[in-house]
């Protein structure tokens, strides 16, 4: 008999645990862990995601799996369950995984803080807890492998641990995953509505009344929102991300934001019964308030790994965007829509995946290359790693949402989404849609101009220092690494109505309805709902553009000749150019800094005529520091001291509390 | 597919290919005269793209294959987008690989590629062509999503040809958020053609210009290219303007396919006017402050939003 997948996606997590061990066991065998173990991770990963996609394509009805593992607590065993929601997300950790368990074989260095065997341990931990979160089915194990994935990403992000501003990120990584940890926690408790088990299964037969189901959705949106970076508990991305190990950045960004983003799925439409309307509008508001914060912030950033994390928080936003339009058509009963809504979310979660653990891949490279993460100090790297260079083009171009790539199609469904809004019942509703649907596009047509700005000043122009001219390209692992996600950036842009019916199966479980079959669609032509009303073919698009270029070349080059003289680059009659008269990061930031002023806490400092040492410098910040974060932070300060008062250290003092607690205690408690 | 649709899609795209440049020439045409200057051939702009396809190509020392490959695909990109306008008739079958917001898209990639060819060089007018460029374009691209929404709407489709069969089809009448869209449209051409309140295309005055910074690397064939591209980008918001606000002439679906030979005068005399009443606009404002050009745009987005909204109240 062959292996259940279920078993199977059990024997992955326990194979990814048991090479985390053997780590353990020779922590500083360098070529053995980077050779053996890391690759062994990646088929492991490689295995999983085609165990889920088996599960996803075999699946045209519900195919739900459960079993229970008698470990844990005595009367607590473990739940697990493997349905298509699971089965898509475990897939896009599988396919993710492989390319970057695979670039870490050659992105570790001996030299890198924490030993090699003891990162091999908690990489591997990590990609097990996530995993497990994911077939979590019952509210004890999902907090278990919840928090193991906290705590192994936390050690991996302060894998350089000896840097103080290092440790500090990851303590602020930890606090704020707590934050949310508790509310995951609070959110289950109020889901099991008095029960006692805690178990999903118990959850979704239990039906909430009164105010309690928002109390629970909004929970769930604090917790998993802390995960996945929704304002305001955004901060901790982009000090976490430039600490961490590139590998590390694009599993976070890649993948575990993603579990968030499951997590907030799981607990709104399976676990919960009924949706209203009014979730879903402040899902909308706020994930689309994410994705422009996201956005502009992400412009202003000189710190390449900055700049990603910044990107990560608006795609986040456009995901929770597209949650809280599903929402409202969930709760209207638009099952049609819903299913489109959704496949437009779960397409957006697969692309960010590829997109931006590419990005954060070729990052690492550079970073190694030229030991420099400010973008004000790189340039020209086309010419010294054009294999980074190239598959980074793919990854921008997907990441700025251009077609015929893959960011584009997520981006099309969301966009095709809100054009259907005018069929809502309330008209509230759909005054807000054209207003939501511009914020959307300003958000993508605003990275765009980030991705410009990413690329074309780390690997355009000329290099901005001396050192640059010694780099060197990426070494064959991370090549291969790379390349697998640049692959799939542009398969899964060519061929979204195979991806779709991939989708499927989540639609029908989670809203009731298919997106692709009500349509015409076959494997050419994506048409959600008829050709008539809006279709897109990525391929067709793809090969006229193909054609055109090379019919254009054939006949200029035949017609008239190919030749090519290469000369210095016109000077305006100056010929003292220098790299540094390139526009700076900052430089190409400034417009929107300038446009969106409001939006930073900016800091000016001008000199005066009468300086000796006239000094400029702009500092831009993020208001929430000091709106919210410092006003809690002094309000707990004001709170310790007042508690400070009690506390005389005169054992006296003390004596008297306890009997004056005694006397109110015996007036209350007669 | 029909033999009929194969064949008003590729003289479509024939007819925007040839008469681009003459449209460029037109409206250069239109501006000496307005500005009592005596005025070049109208052919001029073929004249020129022919010479420079005649030309050795001079490429910068440090370019990448990068700057070599943007020509051509900008040029590709607009070839694919003239092929989904309906300019002529609305019968394309190509049109159905590529909606209103795949246009865009196409549009968006075209504008990426030249703002990182203007980067590769490393000079410093090249990124500042590039970081002008793109600041425009995320200030004009909302606006422009948001007419062809408005136009969506109207017609419960973003396929160009079903929003042009539907709004050819209606009753002759003033449509208020057509009118807004249509002012709304007319401002975002401005800006993303490198018009004159925001960008202007005789200047090569390092404060002002936008457009041609990013070109200023580029000689012969590869020039050649991106004038041409520039010139289709043109003609196809031209289209795009025409198709969605003054339908009349294009032959659109159920009517027999020898009205296309009364469709190309249409087009023709409309393109006349529109390129004239451009050269109005251009020769009657002044060029703006970049920092002016978020204002300009966002009433151009405002306008869009209006016309929506008024689409949803009124439901005109």
């Amino acid at each position: 008999m062959s292996p259940q997948p279920l078993e199977l996606v059990i024997a992955a997590i326990v194979a990814w645990l048991a090479i985390g061990t053997l780590g353990l066991i020779r922590p500083r065998r360098f070529r053995f862990i980077t050779r053996v173990l890391f690759p062994a991770g990646s088929a492991v990963g490689l295995a999983l995601g085609i165990v889920a996609f088996m599960v996803l394509a075999q699946s045209p009805h519900l195919s739900v799996e459960e079993t229970i593992l008698p470990l844990g607590l005595p009367d607590l065993p473990f739940h697990l369950r493997l349905d298509p929601l699971s089965a898509f997300f475990l897939l896009l950790l599988g396919a993710t995984g492989t390319a970057i368990s695979l670039y870490s074989s050659g992105y570790f260095r001996p030299s890198e803080g924490t030993a090699p065997g003891l990162i091999c341990f908690q990489y591997h931990a990590f990609l097990a807890a996530m995993a497990l979160v994911l077939v979590a089915d019952d509210a004890y194990v999902f907090m278990v492998a919840w928090e193991s994935m906290a705590l192994a990403s936390f050690f991996l992000v302060i894998t350089e641990h000896r840097i103080p501003e290092i440790r500090r990120a990851g303590f602020l990584y930890l606090l704020i995953a707590h934050v949310g940890a508790i509310a995951i926690l609070l959110c289950f408790g109020t889901l099991q509505g008095g029960s006692g088990d805690y178990t999903f299964a118990t959850m979704r037969s239990l039906h909430m009344t009164g105010v309690w189901p928002s109390v629970a959705f909004f929970l769930a949106l604090f917790g998993f929102g802390a995960k996945a970076g929704l304002l305001p508990l955004h901060i901790w991305l982009p000090e976490a991300h430039p600490a961490a190990p590139s590998p590390v950045s694009a599993l976070m960004s890649g993948v575990m934001l993603k579990t968030a983003i499951y997590g907030i799925l799981r607990v709104t439409f399976d676990l919960m019964d009924g949706q209203l309307w009014w979730w879903g509008v402040a899902a909308l508001a706020l994930g689309l308030a994410t994705a422009l914060f996201g956005v502009i912030f992400a412009a202003a950033q000189s710190d390449m790994k900055r700049l990603l994390a910044y990107s990560s928080i608006e795609n986040i936003g456009i995901i929770v965007a597209g949650i809280g339009l599903t929402i409202l058509f969930k709760s209207y009963g638009k099952t049609l829509l819903a299913a489109i809504t959704l496949t437009a979310v779960l397409y957006h979660a697969l692309n960010h995946a590829f997109f931006k653990s590419l990005l954060f891949l070729a990052t690492g490279s550079v970073l190694h290359a030229t030991n420099e993460r400010s973008l004000g100090k790189l340039g020209g790297l086309i010419h010294r790693m054009p294999w980074v260079a190239w598959v980074a083009l793919v990854g921008v171009l997907a990441c700025a949402g251009l077609p015929p790539l893959n960011g584009f199609v997520s981006e099309w469904l969301l966009l095709q989404a809100f054009l259907f809004t005018p069929s809502l019942p309330q008209s509230f509703v759909n005054m807000l849609v054209p207003v939501a649907a511009a914020a959307l596009v300003l958000a993508v047509a605003l990275s765009a101009y980030v991705m410009v700005k990413f690329y074309g000043v780390i690997f355009l122009g000329r290099p901005r220092e001396a050192n640059l001219a010694y780099a060197k390209d990426a070494g064959k692992f991370e090549r291969v690494g790379l390349l697998w996600l640049t692959l799939g950036c542009i398969v899964l842009g060519i061929f979204p109505v195979n991806v779709i019916a991939l989708i499927d199966p989540i639609n029908t479980m989670l809203v009731g309805s298919t997106a692709i079959s009500a349509g015409n669609s076959n494997w050419l032509l994506l048409a959600p709902i008829n050709a008539d009303r809006s279709s897109y073919s990525p391929l067709i698009m793809l090969v006229v553009i193909l054609a055109v270029v090379l019919l254009t070349l054939q006949v200029v080059h035949r017609h008239y000749h190919g030749r090519v003289r290469r000369a210095p680059a016109w000077d305006c009659g100056f010929p003292a150019q220098t790299p540094r008269m390139q526009d700076t990061a900052e430089g190409f930031g400034q417009p929107v800094r300038t446009v969106f002023e409001p939006f930073f806490r900016i800091e000016r400092h001008l000199p005066s005529p009468s300086d000796n040492a006239p000094m400029y410098f702009v500092k831009a910040d993020d208001h929430f520091w000091s709106w919210f974060y410092v006003p809690i932070a002094r309000g707990a300060e004001v709170l310790a001291r007042l508690v400070g008062y009690i506390q005389q250290g005169r054992i006296s003092v003390y004596l008297a509390y306890s009997f004056f607690t005694l006397l109110a205690l015996l007036f209350l408690v007669r | 597919m029909t033999v009929a649709g194969f064949l008003s899609q590729l003289l479509q795209l024939a007819i925007a290919l040839l008469l681009a440049p003459l449209l460029v020439g037109w409206v250069n045409k239109c501006r000496a005269w307005l500005s009592n200057k005596t005025a070049p051939s109208i052919l001029l702009p073929y004249r020129m793209i022919r010479k420079l396809f005649g030309k050795d190509a001079v490429v910068a020392d440090n370019a990448s294959p990068i700057f070599r490959l943007t020509p051509y695909i900008v040029f590709g990109a607009m070839c694919c987008a003239a092929a989904i306008v309906p300019s002529l008739a609305t019968d394309l079958p190509f049109a159905q690989a590529a909606d209103a917001i795949a246009l865009v898209g196409l549009f968006a990639l075209a504008r990426v590629f030249m703002a990182l060819a203007a980067m590769d060089i490393g000079t410093s007018f090249g990124s500042l062509g590039a970081r002008r460029e793109m600041f425009v374009g995320f200030l004009a691209e909302p606006a422009l999503l948001m007419v062809l929404f408005t136009a969506s709407l109207i017609s419960g489709s973003t396929s160009l040809p079903t929003i042009v069969d539907t709004l050819a089809h209606r009753d002759l009448a003033i449509y208020p958020s057509i009118a807004f869209a249509g002012v709304a449209f007319t401002m975002v051409s401005l800006a993303e053609n490198a018009r004159v309140p925001v960008d202007n295309p005789a200047t090569h005055l390092e404060l002002t210009m936008i457009h041609e910074a990013m070109l200023l690397e580029y000689s012969a064939r590869h020039l050649a290219l991106l004038e041409w591209a520039a010139a289709l980008k043109l003609f196809n918001y031209s289209c795009i303007g025409l198709a969605l606000f003054f339908p009349f002439g294009i032959v659109v679906s159920g009517t027999d396919w020898l009205a296309l030979l009364g469709a190309a005068p249409a087009l023709i005399a409309k393109l006349l006017v529109g390129g004239f009443a451009l050269a109005l606009i251009e020769t009657l404002s002044a060029k703006m402050r970049i920092f002016r050009a978020p204002e300009f745009l966002g009433t151009a987005f405002m306008l869009a939003v209006l016309a929506m909204l008024v689409n949803l109240l009124l439901g005109a």
